[in-house]
């Protein structure tokens, strides 16, 4: 098996297949359901947001997502058709992820942190090193390159995180709620560099978050709240469903009715 | 090179940096063994007399005796460290990266556990190195035929600390893995004294001894230095690696969902 990256998200972008499909997904910790029979899509170059309060389900969404375990009955997680529980190798192979918790090494450089998971991912050195080095310049860090990420402010930490998620060129990025901690600058520079690789890219992108200004101008947000899908459309969408003059007031209430 | 190989060199990269970055944990990894070599074994020379009994040709020091059971816990030690710290909270997001890898899960089992037995093997080397200061000398070709024992023991050991990281909830602490893990493998074993000795005391805890795998450790490494292949030992050590090796790779099947909880618990 030859793990190169999947082709450039532009390629994908002409088909018509869901960058991510995520059909009928239910999922229990014990009694306690965590997921209540989810179902959405994103599109080629999508910017998605899925908003929900803390514990409505988003991080066992990611771990589905990501396949730390699987979901069980006929639930299916597909990504540009590929299914991720027959092809795991190959869905995984096109995923970007960011995760919530921090994830890098803080002993290490931020260059050794990228090359590592280059590594991972099966990339040539020579090929990882260019990568590595393209996309810390994308993100405004290419002179921190050697430093050590313990001597990383929280902001340029996730920004890291992001140029790692992007070096293998995925055709879709997963973040989970990536703004967690942030200062205001640090935030819209993320959330600026993340909506433009959409534009430009045709990356499909799924951002979770529970702030509700992060979904404002989201091609497409999706509601989560109890673990179950309670709306989706834009923000223009929700206010009109809702009748709220704001997204923050739909979102008020869409979750009073949806968190049972 | 191919993709899978890249990966695991990656990984094993990846271990050999944080080591070598982390000069406190290179530092305690040495002076553990150390600390029961020159000051407990100096104590209890006295109290335990060694007769001879193979390897050993002659009456031998109680430090050469226990030279091997040292080697035996830095191995014990690195297994569950490396294991263990990937799921410990500070720490869950390393196992979340490793695992978003495309490359299939016993693969990248198998290297985070090469890696760590490298370490591993490394720290032995210095031990022993600094313990012919002490009088542990064995033959010069026997540093070379203990390589193949440290390997194997390495892995089983790192195979049970993946398992127990995978399976048990309860050690995710390393307190927890020193009570219930380490000690009791570490005393109920041949590394501190000779497993006749405790048939005399207690036929019960002589099988107990013989039982575990860490006594095989210790007698597969110290036959191994003397340039002898314990057979039964050989064979135990070899059955606990396929043992926990299996049981690691069901651990992080995600079709079994034992990492749910590392979810539901965040």
């Amino acid at each position: 098996m030859t793990v190169q990256a999947a082709a450039r998200p532009a390629d994908a972008a002409a088909s018509a297949l869901p960058a991510l499909e995520v059909e009928r997904l239910s999922f229990s910790y014990g009694p306690r359901a965590a997921l209540r029979d989810v179902s959405f899509r994103v599109m080629p170059g999508e910017f998605a947001v899925l908003l929900g309060p803390n514990g409505a389900g988003k991080s066992t969404l990611f771990a589905l997502l990501t396949r730390l375990f699987d979901a069980p009955g006929e639930a299916a997680i597909r990504v540009f058709g590929t299914a991720l529980r027959r092809e795991p190798g190959r869905v995984l192979a096109r995923l970007g992820v960011v995760f919530q918790q921090p994830t890098l090494d803080a002993d290490l450089s931020v260059q050794e942190n990228l090359l590592y998971h280059a590594a991972l991912h099966g990339l040539p050195r020579a090929e990882a090193r260019a990568r590595a080095s393209e996309e810390l310049e994308r993100i405004g860090l290419a002179d921190r390159a050697q430093d050590r990420v313990r001597t990383f402010s929280g902001g340029q930490r996730r920004r890291a995180e992001l140029a790692r998620a992007l070096l293998t060129r995925p055709a879709l990025l997963l973040l989970d709620e990536p703004t967690v901690g942030l200062d205001a600058a640090s935030r819209a520079f993320l959330l600026g560099h993340v909506r433009r690789l959409c534009r430009e890219e045709g990356l499909a992108v799924l951002w979770a978050t529970h702030l509700i200004d992060e979904a404002e101008e989201a091609a497409r947000t999706f509601v989560l709240c109890g673990g179950r899908l309670v709306a989706e459309g834009t923000s223009a969408e929700l206010r009109e469903r809702t009748g709220a003059a704001g997204l923050a007031e739909a979102f008020a209430a869409l979750s009073a009715g949806g968190g049972e | 090179m191919n993709a899978h190989l890249r990966c695991m060199a990656g990984i094993v990269r990846r271990e050999a940096l944080r080591f070598l970055q982390q000069r406190s944990r290179f530092l305690s990894a040495l002076v553990r063994p150390l600390v029961w070599l020159t000051i407990f074994a100096a104590g209890f020379r006295f109290v335990l007399g060694v007769s001879i009994q193979p390897p050993y040709e002659t009456y031998v020091l109680y430090e050469v005796y226990i030279a091997p059971g040292l080697v035996a816990m830095i191995l014990l030690f690195q297994g569950m460290q490396s294991a263990l710290s990937m799921v410990w909270d500070r720490e869950t997001g390393s196992m979340r990266v490793l695992l978003t890898s495309p490359m299939p899960r016993w693969w990248l089992l198998l290297s985070k556990l090469l890696a760590a037995v490298l370490v591993g093997v490394l720290q032995a080397y210095v031990f022993l190195a600094i313990a012919r200061f002490w009088g542990v000398e064995p033959p010069p070709l026997g540093y070379l035929a203990v390589l193949p024992a440290l390997l194997l023991s390495g892995m089983m050991l790192g195979a049970l600390g993946l398992f127990l990281s995978s399976w048990v909830r309860q050690l995710e602490n390393f307190a927890g893995v020193m009570n219930f893990v380490i000690f009791p493998m570490f005393f109920a074993s041949s590394a501190l004294y000779p497993l006749w000795r405790v048939r005399e005391s207690s036929l019960s805890l002589w099988w107990l001894c013989q039982l575990n795998p860490f006594t095989h450790v210790v007698e597969l490494i110290r036959f191994a230095l003397h340039l002898r292949v314990e057979l039964v030992s050989l064979t135990i050590v070899t059955v606990a690696l396929a043992v926990f090796g299996t049981l690691a790779v069901l651990g992080y099947d995600p079709r079994r969902g034992m990492m749910t909880r590392r979810v539901a618990s965040a």
